[in-house]
């Protein structure tokens, strides 16, 4: 039996021996000399798992009693979010070696939370569940405030840490109500209780709060004030981290949860999703408009767009659940090329964040300021590119599960929010002022500048399979 | 027997952690800890939960306490001025007091018990197993995964500790092992041949 089980999480246990062989390894040796090869075979490693699981076959497979599900949707969510954090490292790696930033602990802790983020997918149970979530915050904490000398990156650090304990309380504190009430920590036997209409008013209790705990962890309004302080004190290629992989596994817990725990009572959690969903696309939208700093508007950027996808999840159906999959796959291929392009900024040698010094950028470099256009207009959802079709997938499921009110709203949030992704295109083509900034950089951020905008543009044609692969893996979570 | 023993392990751990929160000094109070810790471990022996109880005498008395009367001595805190500070909340934490306590009586006064949970309170642990085993079967076997997660976390909160406050010098001077040992008179010393009625050039 616990053979069986070790083959189920043999992705996972080969992440974490790596991890603990590559600490020793860089204590025993060379310390942060080794820094720059482990960031690379961290990548690679991190992407040859994307490549096993994704290749894995299909079927589900439970490991631990139903601790651990190793699913079709739990395999989408775990290629997307290794995938992202394999590219994260690589259009980091330079950024922070030239800026004396790069310790060998960073890539340590980036695959030790990404083993955290495949058990939160992978999670069938309360207690894995809050395990996987807590070993993926505790390394973020840590990676925010890895810059100690700078007061920002410290401030963002324990900024994260206070918050996101609080958070951590909260849905514990749902998690013991939901268990007291069901009778069993297991989302198999939960569902079972939520089914059988018993959902009494504890249990409801419960799942409202560790709704709440989840949203803070994809950073949905009302629990979004940490992201902007976070996102700008945090070092950059640490912001590009946040802002992909770990939003793919909370967004991925948050779906595992409601339709494997609750997926009975729908109703019951519909209304609030769909206020998480309206409030973080208004404010997303909204208060992005002020920002000048490119890094909090990518802050407010990733609220609003958490607030797209969760329309996926407020529909509550199998359509609902890949458009909210496929969005977040176009969301993190988009971040990865906005991001490559945030590191590439300088003046002097010196990282520059401020949206104003773009002023001109077109006439100085064409063909990275027309990739950055083509991101922004897909970012902002305008037709011709992917960003669009991802918006047109949760709309569409939206509308087919009676949600017309929420699809309307986010209709027009997604305009407003339109206005300040296009006031950066306007400022690289058309700003009147003296803009004297730099995009230099290693060619790895040039590439994946390039490909990711190339993707906005071929996806729209062909999609890599991954809509096909995502509706696959909805049937496996909603059924 | 064993009735009277409850009593006795009782009104101790109640006697331990009263004169804990009154008494003047901090050492006694830690001292009181101390018993009220022992005759928490007793009352567990009479559970049956003799493991429990060893592990509350060797992590608690042996470890924690122990720390504790350590952080006591080390640090010169001025108890006397903090109960006098204490004095002045008094009245709120009665009431507080008061309406936690209500509360408890209000939930208990309702409490239903699901109608399996008194047979397995009866029975905390199989029959067939003493409870090291049944502990250890639970813990590595149930809930390996958790168990081995759970040691994922603390390493990254050690990593986290250590890159977040470790500073390596570079002014100070540190030992170096193998060039210590590699050191030999024909290194450390020199001999010269000192003329009567000349001294030593210095260099």
């Amino acid at each position: 039996m616990i053979q069986a089980d070790l083959t189920v999480i043999l992705p996972e246990i080969v992440l974490a021996l790596y991890a603990m062989a590559a600490l020793l390894g860089a204590v025993y040796t060379g310390k942060d000399r080794l820094a720059g090869p482990l960031v690379w075979s961290t990548a690679a490693l991190l992407a040859v798992l994307a490549f096993w699981i994704g290749s894995s076959p299909a079927g589900t497979q439970t490991a631990f009693g139903g601790m651990f599900i190793d699913d079709g949707f739990s395999r989408f969510a775990k290629v997307a979010l290794l995938l992202g954090a394999a590219a994260v490292l690589l259009i980091g790696q330079e950024y922070m070696a030239r800026r004396g930033m790069l310790r060998f602990e960073y890539p340590i802790l980036v695959a030790l939370s990404a083993v955290g983020m495949m058990m939160m997918v992978s999670a069938g149970d309360l207690m894995a569940l809050y395990m996987g979530l807590e070993l993926q915050s505790l390394a973020l904490y840590v990676v925010a405030a890895m810059r100690r000398d700078s007061v920002k990156s410290t401030e963002a650090g324990l900024k994260y840490f206070v918050l996101g304990a609080l958070s951590s309380g909260l849905l514990l504190y749902g998690a013991s109500l939901v268990y007291g009430f069901a009778g069993t920590t297991k989302f198999a036997g939960i569902i079972q209780v939520a089914e059988q209409g018993h959902m009494s008013i504890g249990m409801l209790f419960g799942l409202v709060f560790m709704i709440s705990g989840l949203a803070f962890k994809v950073s949905a309004v009302p629990f979004h004030m940490w992201t902007p302080d976070v996102y700008e004190g945090s070092p950059t290629p640490v912001t590009a981290f946040f802002a992909t992989a770990p939003k793919v596994a909370a967004m991925g817990l948050f779906a595992r949860v409601l339709h494997d725990a609750f997926g009975g009572a729908i109703a019951d959690w519909q209304q609030v999703i769909v206020v998480l969903s309206v409030l973080s696309m208004f404010l997303g939208a909204i208060a992005a408009i002020g920002q000048r700093d490119i890094k909090r508007l990518m802050a407010f950027s990733s609220i609003a767009h958490m607030g797209y996808a969760m329309i996926g999840l407020a529909a509550g159906t199998e359509a609902g659940i890949s458009a909210m999959l496929v969005y977040l796959a176009i969301y993190v291929t988009m971040n990865i090329g906005t991001f490559s392009f945030i590191l590439m900024l300088e003046k002097d040698g010196k990282p520059v964040t401020d949206i104003l010094a773009l002023n001109q950028f077109a006439a100085r470099e064409p063909g990275k300021a027309l990739a950055v256009l083509v991101l922004m207009f897909s970012l902002a959802g305008v037709p011709p590119m992917l960003g669009f079709f991802a918006k047109l997938g949760v709309w569409k499921a939206g509308v087919d599960a009676g949600l017309m009110g929420l699809v309307i709203a986010s209709a027009v949030a997604s305009v407003i929010g339109a206005f300040y992704y296009l006031r950066i295109v306007f400022y690289m083509y058309f700003g009147t002022g003296e803009g004297d900034v730099e995009a230099k950089g290693s060619p790895v951020l040039a590439v994946a500048l390039m490909a990711s905008a190339a993707m906005m543009l071929v996806g729209v044609v062909y999609q890599f399979g991954i809509d096909g692969a995502a509706a696959a893996a909805a049937a496996t979570l909603v059924n | 027997m064993s009735v009277f023993a409850f009593y006795l392990f009782a009104i101790s751990a109640i006697t331990g952690g009263l004169f804990t929160v009154i008494s003047r000094q901090p050492v006694h109070s830690v001292l009181w800890l101390i018993l009220a810790f022992l005759s928490s471990a007793g009352l567990f022996v009479l559970l049956g939960a003799e493991f429990v109880a060893m592990l509350l005498v060797i992590v608690y008395v042996g470890a924690v306490a122990v720390l504790f009367l350590f952080v006591v001595m080390m640090l010169d805190v001025d108890f006397a001025e903090l109960k006098a500070e204490m004095a002045k909340y008094m009245p709120l934490a009665l009431l507080i007091g008061l309406v936690i306590l209500m509360q408890f009586v209000m939930a208990f006064g309702v409490w239903e018990t699901a109608h399996k949970a008194p047979e397995l309170l009866a029975n905390p642990v199989p029959a067939d197993r003493h409870n090291t085993e049944a502990l250890g079967l639970i813990i590595y076997d149930q809930y390996f995964l958790l168990f081995q997660l759970s040691g994922l976390i603390l390493l990254v909160a050690m990593i986290g500790a250590i890159v977040l406050t470790l500073r390596h010098r570079t002014d100070v001077k540190r030992q170096d092992v193998v060039a210590q040992m590699m050191r030999d008179p024909a290194m450390a010393m020199e001999l010269k041949d000192v003329k009567p009625g000349q001294g030593l050039q210095g260099k």
